[in-house]
């Protein structure tokens, strides 16, 4: 082949963050947040970026942040899921089920049995699938919106979870089961500084195995301090969000307790940080695998194509029908992960575990930069926009503002959000 | 070239009907193809052309009549039989999705995957250079949307990717309607190449000064039924205009159902 074949990408590029090739849209969700947190950090005097906030920041926006990822995949394929917060409670009510009743008393394995856990997770995971499979399949196949199905879903599932446990509070939950419920389940410093080193190196492999493959393919990369410079960005943030939640000690009295059921004396003057939350962990877990589905397998590909034209889709062979059961499935799947840390973090079962969840997962999910036109939304913007809402909302809440004008701002800050985004996109072109 | 139509043709849509609700799209259709021919079909606007091909690419399931494909009866009941059967197609309306790029639109449905399954979108990319490249060489726009593409880089993405995955049969729907007199002559270009290739080719057109110069042979419909076939030499440009206007069949074509018998 000739150089004449082989035509050349153009490589012009502008200002400093198309050089860095950052996407300006997230740069500015990042902005919106970082204003958000600083403002009620004066308005509080200082309370508001403590490690002790950041920790329970995080841990309270995860149960929304996993359905949120999944939420991306419904709303690009143009249709809406209303029924997520009322799925998670029937997940939740047999998940707690199955650890209260099943395996202690039916299967004979006593409370707090090894097994009991990830029985009930993959019991309750199981289920949300099933049941979302079971939604995708009439909105797919069988041609009902989505919005009606799971508008019916919303008002079925909240009360099959009420007659499950005849609206009964269940609890307390399998000592390991709670582990997933954040502050009953952290790694401790040392594991989290090692996570955390992991996840710098993971993130710097991929890097260079992405400009190495453009490389092999004559393609323009990046200028190499750009790449420094993104990976510093990278290790940092990551680096950071470990050591803020390291700092966060757990109370003397508590490490005193671990030490007594232990046997042993606490040293004098001994401290010890919470660290990474295994429910922080699951978030992000869920958030890696999501996003290398949406960009990475011939399923994401085939979710963005359909919902950007659904007709050019099913004429490329893909089969839309059955793709909407898939969707529909995960979505539910996610509902089970999410049920698992709303309900440990509760440490039982309640009937109104999740009410309103579906309000909040759409928000997230929009304010994400999740199109309701369809074909355009990222995973790494809803969990930021899950994380804009909950930090909002907890915001407020430390600043004294009344609960029905909380409601009000969150409301008003949704729309808005999305007026900025629709400008947003009429001066870049972007769809 | 002479095409030899004695063997078993490469593609035999026989007496082919399909209705919309009462309006017959298409009433008892026979047409054919053979290897490295092409066939036009002509007829006025909702004459039920587009309707006749989508049969054959699987986006339409006929009434009533048989598909052949080397003498063999095949059934086509979505666009993966299709394209299993070598059959591409490039639509009227593109079949684009509006908000992926070109590579992602070019080899949707056929994705080239890397040893752990996973999309390699580097080499999809340095495909569709290549393909692109041949196409239409002021074609830049890689990285960005479809939707921010012209009408005519459009068509070129959408001619590339039924071209791209070595057809044997080729359904061109009105291919250059988008495009300039230069594109449209590299597609004209193109469809020469094609047919030394050996593959068979229906073209959709309005213009029959293009049908005479590209076209073996030419099929007129009106009102979803076959006015008459014709070798394009056995006919002039205005007794084609009398089919597609008329119904008229003109001595050196074979009437169909649909001739209007004077
Ligand atoms: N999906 C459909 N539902 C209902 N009617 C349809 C459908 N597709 C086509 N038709 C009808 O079938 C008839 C033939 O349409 P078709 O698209 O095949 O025409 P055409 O010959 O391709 O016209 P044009 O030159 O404008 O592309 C028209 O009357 C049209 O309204
Ligand atoms: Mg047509």
């Amino acid at each position: 082949m000739t150089d004449a074949d082989k035509p050349a990408r153009p490589a012009q590029k502008k200002n400093l963050f198309a050089q860095l090739e950052i996407d300006t849209r997230l740069l500015g969700m990042i902005g919106a947040f970082v204003i958000l947190c600083l403002g009620f950090h004066f308005i509080t005097d200082g309370r508001f970026l403590t490690s002790r906030n950041i920790f329970n920041l995080t841990i309270q926006t995860v149960s929304v942040a996993i359905m949120a990822t999944g939420m991306v995949f419904v709303i690009v394929t143009r249709n809406i899921d209303l029924s997520v917060g009322s799925l998670l409670a029937t997940c939740s009510a047999v998940m707690a089920m199955t650890q209260t009743f099943i395996t202690p008393e039916v299967f004979g394995l006593g409370l707090n049995h090894p097994a009991t856990a990830p029985i009930a997770i993959v019991v309750g995971i199981a289920t949300g699938v099933l049941i979302g499979a079971f939604q995708g399949y009439i909105v797919g196949y069988l041609g009902v919106p989505a919005f009606i199905v799971t508008l019916g879903g919303l008002l079925v599932w909240r009360n099959v979870a009420w007659y499950l446990t005849n609206g009964q509070t269940i609890g307390p939950l399998d000592r390991n089961f709670m582990q997933f419920g954040g502050i009953n389940g952290t790694l401790g410093e040392t594991w989290s500084w090692v996570i955390g080193l992991i996840a710098v190196l993971f993130a710097f492999y991929s890097f260079w195995r992405n400009r190495r493959s453009k490389i092999s393919h004559d393609f323009p990369v990046k200028p190499i301090w750009a790449e420094i410079v993104m990976a510093a960005i990278t290790a940092v943030a990551i680096m950071g969000f470990v050591a803020v939640l390291n700092n966060y000690d757990v109370p003397r009295r508590r490490l005193q307790q671990m030490f007594e059921a232990r046997g042993e004396v606490m040293p004098d003057g001994f401290t010890q940080g919470y660290g990474l939350p295994i429910s922080v962990l699951l978030l992000i877990a869920v958030a890696v695998v999501m996003t290398i589905v949406a960009r990475r397998t011939r399923l994401g590909r085939y979710i963005f194509a359909t919902g950007g034209n659904p007709d050019a889709a099913a004429l490329s062979g893909i089969n839309t029908r059955l793709l909407t059961v898939k969707i529909f499935a995960i979505m539910g799947g996610l509902c089970g992960l999410a049920a698992l840390v709303a309900s440990a973090r509760l440490s039982f079962h309640s009937n109104d575990i999740g009410t309103l969840d579906e309000l909040r997962v759409i928000a997230a999910a929009v304010i994400g930069g999740t199109a309701l036109a369809g074909g355009v939304g990222t995973i790494y913007g809803a969990i930021l926009g899950a994380l804009i809402m909950q930090s909002l909302q907890s915001g407020m809440a430390m600043v004294g503002v009344d609960a029905p004008f909380q409601n009000i701002v969150v409301g008003a800050v949704l729309v808005i959000a999305v007026l900025i985004d629709t400008i947003y996109r009429k001066r870049t072109g972007a769809k | 070239m002479a095409i030899d139509r004695n063997g078993t043709p490469l593609v035999e849509m026989r007496d082919i009907s399909i209705a919309f609700g009462g309006v017959k799209a298409v009433d008892h259709v026979t047409v054919d193809l053979f290897p490295g021919e092409v066939v036009g079909l002509l007829g006025h606007n909702g004459a039920g052309k587009s309707t006749l091909i989508k049969c054959l690419s699987g986006a339409y399931q006929q009434d009533s009549g048989d598909i052949y494909i080397n003498g063999d009866k095949v059934s086509i009941s979505n666009p993966r039989d299709a394209r299993r059967h070598n059959i591409e197609t490039i639509y009227q309306t593109l079949a684009l999705a509006d908000n992926l790029d070109a590579a992602s639109n070019l080899f949707l449905g056929r994705e080239i995957v890397g040893p752990t399954g996973l999309l390699d979108d580097n080499k999809m990319e340095a495909e569709t250079r290549k393909v692109m490249h041949r196409l239409n060489p002021n074609f830049k726009n890689f990285t960005s949307p479809v939707s921010s593409y012209s009408g005519g880089q459009r068509q070129s993405v959408a001619i590339a990717r039924a071209v791209h995955f070595n057809a044997r049969i080729l359904i061109m729907d009105e291919p250059t309607a988008a495009l300039g007199p230069h594109e449209t002559q590299m597609v004209a270009d193109l469809i020469q190449e094609l047919k030394r290739q050996g593959l068979g080719i229906f073209l959709i057109d309005h213009d029959v000064h293009q049908v005479k110069k590209l076209c073996d042979r030419a099929n007129v419909m009106k009102n979803g039924q076959l006015v008459g076939t014709a070798n394009v030499e056995d006919v002039s440009a205005d007794d084609l205009l009398g089919m597609i206007i008329a119904g008229k069949c003109p001595p050196g074509a074979i009437p169909g159902p649909g001739a209007i018998h004077e």
